[in-house]
């Protein structure tokens, strides 16, 4: 047990900080809109590419850093961003998610192709996986790809795509194998979003805001070599991805974040007076203690190459349900002066009240994407913990 | 940066749970139930020969010079057992507080018996100097070491004391109540600061009565996990309804985090000042909310047999019921958090 950096860390900590020192003032501000990246961030994007702190791990040949995999590094980079209030990076669904993903199993062409456009932020993506029919349950998907001379010619519908308004690019599971069984006739495909036959769209959610899309597809027709891995292999490629996209929620600095951004409106509404109140925020403060320990933990036991099964399967559920609770209180303190709600829109800075008050709305949102909670208890039950898999009901 | 456990300590808490699992089996513990005091002489002996009284003692007075972390992973083992035998008073808070508040000559005169597991403390507050309830480790001492109200503590030999044992509701962990002339006590006032040596101690305890409870709800937990793997009904083992299944989900999301913020208070008690206090308080606080919803859903997932006293399970829902009322509520322990931050 030492929680303090090595020679190595701390140099590299101060690295940052001096990057800070020199670069800060050219950040994007945080947060902001779900609108396509402007100029400002992506010149911030390739600064960051550049000086390692994106793509760090990723090899030169793609437009990365080609250094060793340390996640103690990402940790030092993460936390001084976290502390300095600098934008550390675009962490769209290309970068977080497919990048990984081609990194694992795409071809060297494709690789050579989307990688670096991607850390850069030249190419946007969006994800093609949900359907109306098909949620929870996603492998019953079926939207169809049939191969047509050298095209899979797509038809069907997708939802809760986010950011296909302005993506350039989609990464698409679509039935292939109709014959198969359904796990086994899925295919991932790479398609430009300027395709004939793609219809965006966009879906208002509860925040107010149309942060996702339904895409409707139309003879869309994706040329056959723009599959990953091969046909029917498209279910293993998406847990590929899903298993970076579930690391992904939950983060400790976001937690510390709120939580202090909560003890400043709970102090300046005079409410820490309030024993009601008070006691809310000391349990949620223990929370949130326990909270980055664990995170400490799974660092630790990722950077030791330890797999760490269940307490790491916990954090998808236990982070949002946390960062649920964080904003309700929020809102309680706000009271009656919490209900004027004035959206400034996609691409401004809303008010205090107003930015609680999509965090909260929003994170409903993050309970239910990427897993809902209930499937998250199924597989923290079922292979986290050994029990039995629910009886497969024969289909229809 | 290293956050987890070294091989040297992994391998203490083996040696520690293989002892305990060999002398404290489920008979042992209705036994000392019983007819016990929270003081078994074959147990200790035993403890006293694996070093487990020497843990926090310096190395020069013959002990093994360790920490407070290392104190709360011995807790956590004694907690999963539901070890009949004094520590988080008599070993850990009476060891510190005369690390941290006694002469050399009194460091000398004690220590090294602490080490050789010669004396036992009750270990106590008086809100007057003269009387103190609810002292814990007090079935059979040696000892009391009692903190006055100035934050100096009262040494007394237990025979020069009053003492009033009441039986618990955790049946092998007395409370007692005492009455003491202080004249005839030998007070530890070597402390710069008696307060701040006081509370450092008294979180010193509360972070070992919080690992105390992580192993106790632990052991619950596996438990029940066992239990609804094996346990048919409907013709389907109980595990394969969803229902039992999230609940599960829902305990280990709660209880898997302790462990992390259980070491990470004991670490701060040994490294970090500036959050020991802090993470001592909220870690007492929150584990005693965890330990006592675990120790409910895990009695519910056995069901009726859960209720019984066939099982034996109750025994460690009542010692996370005790580590959870002692030294401090989860609410008096917040309000104490509120006060550290300005917040009150």
């Amino acid at each position: 047990m030492d929680l303090t950096l090595s020679d190595h860390h701390r140099a590299l900590q101060d690295e940052v900080r001096a990057f800070v020192r020199t670069h800060g003032h050219k950040s994007p501000k945080l947060g902001g809109g779900r609108k396509r990246p402007d100029q400002k961030t992506r010149d911030w994007q390739k600064l960051l590419v550049d000086h390692g702190y994106v793509g760090r791990t990723i090899p030169r040949e793609y437009g990365g850093s080609g250094l060793p995999p340390d996640v103690l590094e990402s940790a030092v980079i993460a936390a001084e961003f976290a502390a300095a209030g600098i934008y550390a990076g675009l962490t769209n669904q290309g970068i977080s998610m497919l990048v990984p993903t081609l990194l694992e199993v795409g071809t060297d062409q494709q690789k050579k192709q989307w990688v670096e456009k991607t850390i850069r932020g030249d190419v946007i993506w969006c994800q093609g996986y949900s359907e109306p029919g098909s949620g929870s349950d996603l492998a019953s998907l079926s939207t169809r790809g049939v191969l047509e001379d050298d095209h899979f010619v797509v038809n069907g519908q997708k939802i809760w795509t986010s950011s296909a308004h302005y993506a350039d690019m989609m990464f698409l599971l679509c039935r292939t194998e109709p014959d198969k069984p359904k796990h086994e006739g899925i295919s991932y495909l790479l398609l430009s979003m300027q395709t004939p036959g793609i219809d965006v769209r966009p879906l208002r959610t509860m925040t107010g805001r149309a942060e996702f899309n339904e895409v409707f597809f139309t003879d869309v027709r994706v040329p056959a070599d723009q599959i990953v891995l091969g046909r029917g292999k498209g279910w293993y490629v998406a847990n590929v991805t899903l298993k970076h996209e579930r690391s992904m929620i939950g983060n400790a600095e976001k937690m510390t974040t709120r939580l202090e951004q909560l003890i400043t409106l709970l102090k300046s509404n005079n409410l820490l007076g309030t024993t009601e109140y008070r006691d809310r925020l000391l349990r949620l403060q223990g929370e949130v203690i326990a909270w980055k320990a664990h995170n400490l933990r799974l660092l630790t036991e990722a950077a030791q190459g330890v797999d760490s099964g269940v307490k790491r399967m916990i954090i998808k559920y236990g982070g949002t349900m946390l960062g649920f609770r964080l904003a309700s209180l929020a809102i309680d303190a706000l009271g009656a002066a919490g209900l004027p709600f004035e959206s400034a829109g996609e691409d401004a800075e809303d008010d205090d009240a107003t930015t609680w008050n999509i965090d909260y709305l929003y994170d409903v949102g993050l309970m239910i994407g990427g897993g809902s909670n209930n499937i998250q208890k199924n597989i923290i039950s079922e292979r986290g913990l050994n029990l039995p898999r629910e009886p497969k009901v024969a289909s229809a | 940066m290293e956050f987890a456990l070294s091989e040297e300590q992994r391998s203490f808490a083996d040696s520690l749970r293989d002892l305990l699992t060999d002398r404290v089996t489920i008979d042992a513990l209705r036994r000392h139930a019983e007819t016990g005091n929270g003081f078994d002489p074959t147990l200790w002996d035993s403890l006293v020969d694996l070093g487990l009284p020497g843990l926090l003692v310096p190395e020069r007075f013959g002990g093994s010079g360790l920490g407070v972390l290392d104190a709360a992973i011995a807790a956590e083992v004694l907690g999963s057992a539901a070890a009949f035998t004094p520590f988080a008073g008599s070993l850990v808070m009476a060891t510190l507080a005369f690390i941290h508040g006694a002469t050399e000559a009194q460091q000398d005169e004690f220590l090294p018996r602490i080490a050789a597991g010669e004396v036992r403390f009750g270990v106590g507050v008086s809100q007057d100097a003269h009387n103190a309830t609810a002292v814990i480790d007090a079935g059979a001492p040696t000892h009391l070491l009692i903190y006055l109200p100035d934050g100096n503590a009262a040494v007394i030999d237990a025979d020069h004391a009053s003492l009033r044992m009441h039986r618990s509701i955790d049946r092998t962990r007395p409370v007692t109540d005492t009455a003491f002339d202080p004249e005839r006590a030998t007070i530890l006032n070597a402390a710069n600061a008696p307060i701040v040596a006081m509370q450092r101690v008294l979180d010193a305890g509360r972070v070992v009565l919080a690992a105390d409870t992580l192993g106790a709800a632990q052991h619950m937990f596996d438990a029940a996990l066992a239990f609804v793997k094996q346990r048919i009904q409907f013709n389907r083992v109980i595990g394969s309804f969803q229902a039992v299944k999230h609940q599960f989900a829902d305990m280990v999301t709660m209880l898997e985090p302790c462990r992390a913020m259980v070491w990470y208070a004991g670490y701060a008690q040994d490294a970090l000042p500036d959050e020991a206090r802090l993470t001592a308080l909220q870690t007492k606080a929150h584990l005693g909310d965890v330990g006592r919803d675990i120790a409910r859903m895990a009695t519910e997932a056995h069901g009726g047999m859960g209720f019984t006293d066939l099982l034996g399970l109750h025994y460690w829902f009542k010692r996370i019921s005790f580590n959870r009322q002692i030294l401090g509520s989860p609410e008096h322990c917040r309000e104490e958090a509120a006060r550290l931050q300005g917040w009150t």
